[in-house]
């Protein structure tokens, strides 16, 4: 080796070059290795290490639970894991319809949010439209066609059903649906019944015959008319709940909130007066609400008519001497005659900007509605016959004669279409011993229901989220539904099944588009098919209106329909009963459980109703006073109440019951949807069916029954709330409010500013503060919720349990009061206790003025619960948001008690994959979980949990304003719960983004250390005083009341 | 010839000498332990088995077998911690502070007293462990451990931090303290048992004891090292419940959130440590016969320590009702007008006669120097205790800020259970003590006796 060159060394020992290394170099394997088969081992021994080698391994095996993840072997072009994909779709459910967006996440439709492009459903979701993703997942649903019970494959099923419809021709047939305002369904359907002459009918589980009725005898058209609530001044509803229990009531929420947000440049708001029996959304959101009982509605109107006739008689109807309507005045003492005139003179004052409404199922009651509203000149302005509704179109009537045809056994074919009227159709459900006779009964259902459980044939349809459809809600106003997955079970689209069963050889799915090939030559558009049929699919929806459509129709002279309204709300009027040891019971549609089509789904069930903050349960809603008389025990603390022995026609029902301030004195109030006993195993025996009190010996549906006796039998009964505590105690710095006549003179009125005295004078609380204060360099998120827009109605909340995988808990724990929702609407009713009397601020008025407070973590600058966590599990982010650690966590739930405002939720127990929470079905089984956000952690046992202000949402906004190289734009980042506003109550951003929306919402001045100064005067934080300085801004909320 | 000071009565009375001193208590470690011991042991471990029943079920299933909710995350399970703490009190406070003050009278009843902190804080821990969501994890976590996660630390500000170090130093230093008093008595015992032929007893008790010889050099670093742990554990005796209180006063909720809160803690804290010992030794007195080295003496002094603390808590209650009128804060006079006249209006009278006006039978010498009042009184305090903790934690939380939250707390039977359970390892800890560790100091007796009471 020469000098210089590197000596490379494999070990000391060759270094070294110790003579017993030099020896055994040769060796490269130490002679101690086993290699030479000269070991030891026998052949036992190679038998007991195979005998133990196969045990660990099978062993090992039986472990590991083996989980399919397949990926793609071609990744598809337009799907990328971790990224979602939306699809515009139709919801539909029931009479139901939503124009709808879904988001896809590796090919599950895990969320779904309002199509923006829709003018019928404007972008709007209801609680029941965002839980609807949950039943695509529900394991009740059936995974194939049924015949006589037993599973069976489709081509068995048609071969049945087509030698049954052949074989009988004699006997009728018919087809019974909800409303159908899907024109290429109509057009199959047709298909079907002139192949097989059958008849289909509809019905809607609300029945709008009454108003459908007097508008055909009106105007000549048998449907309900738009309504524009934006344009109207003055609102006056006779019970009717266009912002809770109506048909598209997300659209009239938008448009009744455009009139009530008020700012210092605009100092105008609508006004709604509701007379109602039960406190309903609409009556809690009113100015001056009036409980009444629904029966004297013929007389407020027939006064009302008078008394406009006589004030504006030179105006409208000059040319038909308007008459006056004479009825027993002995009855006018009945009715609020004062609140009454000032209506009137609301009324009067703003001709054509007002829209009076009822839900009155009486023909006649409602024809005197649409002539005060002609009267008023709201026709062409407030209300629109032209661009008329096709979701509710049923026909009470009808029924009368398939009544007659069934009870003589002269029906050979039933087919029910996706409804189970056997449950919730006034006529069929006491007719279902009757179906016996019929030879063919097909159901749609998905499920076995009250109704598929009576029919030989069960045809699972698919669900709308798997399915291909057209919708026409409004006339001219298109939607289209389009599967966003695979379908998940052997189901075929019913539409499907009657184009086979009518021998067509062609698939819905061309159905509709052969349909819309030719709407396409009518619509004049010259561009390619595909072209022209892809966009109406991207978009979702379409609009297309005939030139002939554009002008209003004349109405004919109202003189002519007055003599037959006039016998009849007198035959009304007479009936009237003034009995004081009975009730009248008013039935109605709740936002939660709905008409009890998804009863199945624990979200709605767990949902707690936005007025009685009630869940999992229906309940009989008593005033007060008659509380009292009925001698009704409640307790708020273990959440007790008295069981009520309803009589009705002589069969009496147990019904829990609960004291509902506002209730109007004489009427119960009972929801519909609950009851079920073939929903499956979430919504069954949950609560009381109120279907089976309708009486189907009237023609139409009638929702209210008078003559009900009520008795308390004593029992007690424990009713799961989540709020329990009913008024404000009057903290002014939780809930601020005015009226509009003070903000009118100053916007600041009913600003409640906390001072703390000092030496130096009182302060403001900013001002003495211990804290150093923040700042946000980059993006400072802030929210605010004005609660003049949020009408309470709880959609935010049911979107942001499906966007953040809240579970559910179930009734046993919601009792315990454990129900995790990080986002809650507080609810508080107006006491008319002095502000001293705190015990007296306990109990509500007994007609009380509503307020709702969206309330979830206000993301505190200065947050109590992050300097008390031991471990650092809740920290502060660099944006203002209070960030939880999940994995930090180690449960000592200090930071949930020193909470102020209560929005921190603990994990009691596992909720997941636990069959003692089998209630949570989006957790406990494999089918539930495709519904899981995958962006969001499912929380373990013993964590805390609270909003994050959609911390995902953020990061995904950033990340795509990141991918496309540019700085965060507002509205990149869109909180769920904003998202599924219908009223714009919740506005979230970066107030460090001058142009966002929220800082012009705020009207911010100046940010000083995170600390916003607001121009807005009405804006205010709650608790201000703690200083916790949150950075969720309330607006205050503003009455336009009229003093009587 | 028996000389008595003339100034103060006998500390011992009965004209014990050094020798029965030695006899009467080694002979409880000594002998068979009687009928009553058995039973006694015999309830404790059935508690203590009931008990665990509850904590395995909270461990197993969640804290969701509690009666917590969503308003008040803490109820049981940290009143139970205070009210355990608090009785921890009185151990340290009559070893350490009287120690210094040169109070005698303390050497007959230390012993038992620091056994009973020893045991009643092992009680108190269990109750912050078990709380948690996570205690598998949270065990490790809360304590700043050097660790791989970027090295993340705990969260110095959350005064459950503080409580965790308080905790844990004033464990220790009274462990020590106590177990440095025990070393010349298992020497006394180790001594007795050899000469008496006991092997094994021998055997323990001298591993026990330390090899301790007896010697005047050692005696004396006996002395010095008491000297200096009573300095040390004085301080603590101030801040493990002013620590506890801080809990509860670095918060932003009505009715927790007062600067009276470390005095008037502490207080209290010495108040029920003070009605427990007096429970406990009445007792042990009566059931070992040690009637001549726990007088009635020792029995009147802690009375009128009674006296003075229950005072100082009743004072302390009117100045909260005082502060929450006086400051005009609505939120901080409705938590306080809620707590006397709301749903738990209950508590807090029972709080009020409880502790308030109970201890205050003890201005009569008649009430405060008969034992079954004072036993009964003792018990009535520690009750009282409780429901301070009770309307502290669950009046103030139920009904906080916003009235949408407010809830009512009802304990179940698991709450019950983990309250028991602390019961049966107390009183299973306490017994197990009795029989083989010496009730009282020795040691430290046999020094009194000599001055005021030696038989010539």
């Amino acid at each position: 080796m020469s000098k210089g060159n590197k000596t490379y060394w494999k070990g000391i020992e060759q270094l070294k070059n110790d003579p017993s290394f030099v020896k055994n170099a040769q060796n490269e394997f130490p002679e101690f290795l086993p290699i030479k088969g000269s070991s030891n081992n026998s052949r036992r021994d190679f038998l007991k290490m195979m005998g133990f080698g196969i045990a660990a391994v099978s062993t090992v095996a039986c472990e590991a639970p083996v989980k399919y993840a397949i990926p793609h072997v071609d990744k598809p072009v337009d799907l990328d894991p971790s990224l979602a994909n939306y699809y515009a779709s139709t919801y539909t459910m029931g009479s139901d319809y939503c124009s709808v967006v879904v988001k896809t996440r590796e090919g599950r439709p895990i969320k779904i949010d309002g199509n923006k492009f829709s003018k019928v459903s404007v972008g709007c979701t209801s609680s029941q439209v965002e839980s609807s993703v949950l039943s695509l997942y529900d394991k009740q649903r059936l995974v194939s066609p049924m015949l006589d019970n037993k599973e069976t494959t489709w081509s068995e099923l048609d071969k049945y059903v087509k030698r049954k419809l052949s074989s009988e021709t004699s006997r009728k047939k018919y087809i019974v649906s909800h409303s159908i305002n899907s024109p290429s369904t109509h057009d199959v359907i047709k298909l079907f019944c002139e192949k097989h002459n059958a008849v289909h009918i509809q019905y809607d589980n609300i029945s709008y015959n009454g108003m459908l009725d007097a508008n055909f005898e009106h105007y000549g058209k048998r449907k309900l008319p738009s309504y524009d609530f934006s344009k109207a001044d003055v609102v006056v509803s006779f019970g009717y709940d266009f912002l809770g229990g109506s048909f598209n009531h997300n659209l009239f929420n938008k448009q009744f909130t455009e009139r009530r947000v008020v700012h210092r440049d605009n100092r105008e708001m609508s006004r709604l007066y509701t007379f109602e029996p039960n406190l309903s959304l609409t009556g809690a959101n009113s100015d001056n609400r009036i409980p009444t009982k629904s029966s004297l509605y013929p007389i407020y109107l027939s006064e009302l008519w008078n008394i406009l006739s006589s004030k504006i008689g030179k105006n409208v109807f000059a040319k038909y001497k308007p008459p006056i309507i004479k009825y027993d005045s002995s009855k006018k003492s009945l009715i609020n005659l004062d609140i009454l005139e000032k209506v009137a003179d609301d009324l009067v004052e703003n001709i054509g900007r007002s829209l009076i409404v009822s839900d009155s199922n009486n023909k006649s009651v409602q024809l005197l509605v649409n002539l005060i509203n002609e009267q008023l000149g709201n026709y062409g302005k407030t209300i629109n016959v032209n661009n008329s509704y096709n979701i509710r179109n049923g026909d009470d009537k009808i029924f009368n004669q398939f009544e007659s045809d069934i009870l003589q056994g002269d029906i050979s074919t039933l087919i029910f279409l996706n409804c189970n009227p056997v449950y919730d159709n006034f006529k069929i459900s006491k007719l279902k011993d009757q179906l016996d006779s019929v030879s063919l009964k097909i159901s749609t259902s998905d499920r076995i229901d009250e109704t598929s459980i009576l029919c030989d044939v069960i045809a699972p349809d698919s669900h709308f989220l798997e399915s291909w459809n057209d919708h026409e809600p409004v006339e001219n106003s298109f939607s289209f539904a389009q599967p966003t997955i695979n379908r998940i079970f052997d189901t075929r689209q019913h539409q499907d099944n009657f184009l086979i069963w009518s021998d067509q050889k062609i698939s819905y799915f061309n159905f509709i588009k052969n349909n819309w090939r030719n709407k396409q030559k009518l619509s004049n558009s010259d561009e390619p098919f595909q072209i022209f049929w892809d966009k109406l699919l991207y978009d979702g929806v379409a609009e297309f209106i005939p030139e002939k459509n554009k002008n209003e129709n004349p109405l004919p002279n109202p003189n002519k329909f007055l003599k037959n309204i006039n016998t009849d709300i007198n035959s009304l009027i007479d009936s009237i009963e003034t009995s004081s040891n009975e009730f009248e019971l008013n039935i109605y549609q709740n936002l939660t459980v709905s008409d009890g089509i998804q009863a199945n789904n624990p979200w709605l069930q767990e949902m707690p109703d936005p007025i009685s903050k009630v869940c999992w349960d229906n309940y009989i809603s008593v005033n007060p006073k008659d509380a009292n008389k009925l001698n009704i025990q409640t307790d708020a603390g273990t959440m007790s109440t008295n069981i009520l022995t309803l009589t009705l026609d002589g069969s009496s029902h147990d019904i829990p019951a609960i004291i509902q301030p506002g209730q109007a004195e004489g009427t119960v109030g009972l929801a519909l949807g609950y009851g079920r006993i073939l929903a499956g195993p979430v919504g069954d025996n949950v609560g009381f069916d109120a279907y089976s009190l309708l009486s189907s010996k009237s023609s139409t549906q009638n929702l209210t029954i008078s003559k009900v006796k009520l008795s308390n039998s004593g029992k007690t009964y424990r009713i799961a709330q989540t709020q329990t505590h009913e008024t404000i105690m009057a903290r002014e710095s939780v809930i601020q409010e005015t009226t509009l006549e003070e903000y009118k003179k100053n916007p600041s009125a009913g600003k409640y500013q906390f001072k703390v005295a000092t030496s130096k004078g009182k302060k403001k609380p900013e001002e003495v503060t211990l804290w150093n204060g923040h700042e946000y360099k980059n993006h400072h998120w802030v929210m605010s919720i004005d609660l003049n827009a949020c009408t309470g109605c709880g959609s935010c909340v049911i979107a942001c349990q499906v966007e953040n995988n809240i579970p559910v808990v179930g009734k046993e724990e919601v009792l315990n009061r454990r129900e995790m929702a990080w986002l809650r609407i507080d609810r508080y009713y107006s006491s008319d206790a002095d502000v001293d009397d705190l015990q007296g601020l306990e109990i509500a008025a007994e007609n009380p003025e509503v307020t709702f407070q969206p309330m979830m973590c206000q993301h505190c600058n200065n947050a109590p619960c992050e300097t008390v966590c031991p471990v650092a599990a809740t920290t502060h982010s660099s944006e203002g948001l209070n960030q939880m650690t999940y994995n930090r966590c180690i449960g000592t739930r200090y930071c949930a008690n020193n909470c102020p405002y209560k929005v921190r939720r603990f994990n009691w127990f596992k909720y997941h994959d636990n069959a003692q929470f089998d209630k949570n079905i989006a957790m406990n089984n494999d089918l539930g979980k495709m519904v899981l956000n995958p962006d969001v952690t499912v929380r373990s046992r013993g964590v805390m949990e609270k909003c994050s202000f959609c911390v995902q949402k953020i990061q995904e906004g950033k990340l795509l304003a990141k991918s496309e190289k540019r700085r965060l734009r507002d509205g990149d980042v869109k909180m769920a719960c904003g998202t599924a506003c219908s009223t714009n109550a919740i506005t979230f951003g970066d107030v460090n983004d001058v142009n966002s929306k929220i800082r012009k919402k705020l009207q911010v001045e100046k940010i000083d250390k995170a600390t916003l100064k607001l121009k807005e005067e009405r804006a205010y934080a709650v608790l201000d005083e703690i200083r916790v300085s949150p950075n969720v801004w309330y607006l205050r909320k503003v009455r336009n009341k009229n003093n009587v | 010839m028996h000389v008595e000071s003339k100034l103060r009565k006998p500390l011992i009375t009965g004209g014990k000498t050094l020798k029965d001193v030695s006899e009467d208590i080694c002979k409880r470690v000594e002998g068979k332990p009687s009928l009553m011991w058995y039973a006694a042991m015999i309830i404790s471990n059935i508690t203590l088995v009931v008990g665990a029943y509850a904590v395995y079920r909270t461990l197993w299933d969640g804290i969701g077998m509690w009666g917590l909710n969503k308003t008040v995350m803490w109820a049981w399970d940290i009143t139970n911690f205070v009210w355990w703490v608090g009785i921890g009190h009185a151990g340290t406070l009559i070893s350490a502070i009287l120690l210094l003050f040169r109070q005698r009278w303390r050497m007959a009843i230390n012993r038992s007293a620091e056994a009973m902190t020893i045991f009643a804080v092992i009680c108190a821990a269990m109750f912050p462990l078990l709380h948690m969501g996570r205690l598998w994890i949270g065990l490790i976590w809360v304590l700043p451990l050097p660790n791989t996660y970027g090295s993340l630390w705990v969260n110095f500000a959350s005064p459950l931090l503080w409580d965790v170090f308080a905790i844990t130093t004033y464990f220790s230093v009274s462990l020590v303290f106590w177990y440095i008093g025990l070393i010349p008595d298992f020497a006394t015992i180790r001594d007795r048992a050899k000469r008496a032929g006991r092997k094994i007893s021998a055997f323990i008790y001298g591993v026990l004891s330390f090899g301790w010889d007896g010697a005047a050099k050692t005696w004396s670093r006996y002395e010095t090292v008491s000297l200096v742990l009573a300095g040390l554990a004085t301080p603590l005796v101030l801040s493990v419940h002013t620590i506890v209180s801080m809990d509860f006063a670095t918060s932003v909720i009505p009715g927790w959130h007062t600067t009276i809160f470390p005095p008037y803690f502490v207080a209290g804290a010495i108040f029920s440590g003070f009605a427990m010992v007096l429970t406990l030794l009445i007792i042990t007195r009566r059931v070992y016969n040690l009637e001549d080295y726990i007088t009635i003496k020792h029995l009147e002094l802690m009375n009128i320590v009674i006296i003075v603390t229950g005072s100082i808590v009743g004072i302390a209650y009117l100045t909260e009702l005082f502060m929450a009128w006086y400051s005009g804060v609505e939120y901080e006079q409705y938590a306080f007008y809620n707590r006397v006249t709301g749903p738990y209006w209950w508590a807090y009278w029972s709080m009020m006669t409880c502790n308030v006006i109970s201890p205050q039978l003890f201005w009569f010498k008649k009430i405060r120097t008969n034992i079954a009042a004072t036993f009964i009184i003792s018990i009535i305090v520690n009750i009282g205790m409780w429901f301070e903790r009770f309307v502290i934690i669950v009046t103030s939380l139920h009904r906080d800020f916003l009235p949408s939250s407010w809830a009512m707390f009802y304990p179940t039977i698991y709450d019950v259970g983990m309250y028991l359970f602390t019961f049966g390892l107390f009183f299973t800890a306490f017994l197990a003590f009795s029989k083989y560790f010496p009730v009282i100091n020795m040691a430290e007796v046999k020094s009194i006796l000599k001055h005021t009471g030696e038989k010539k």
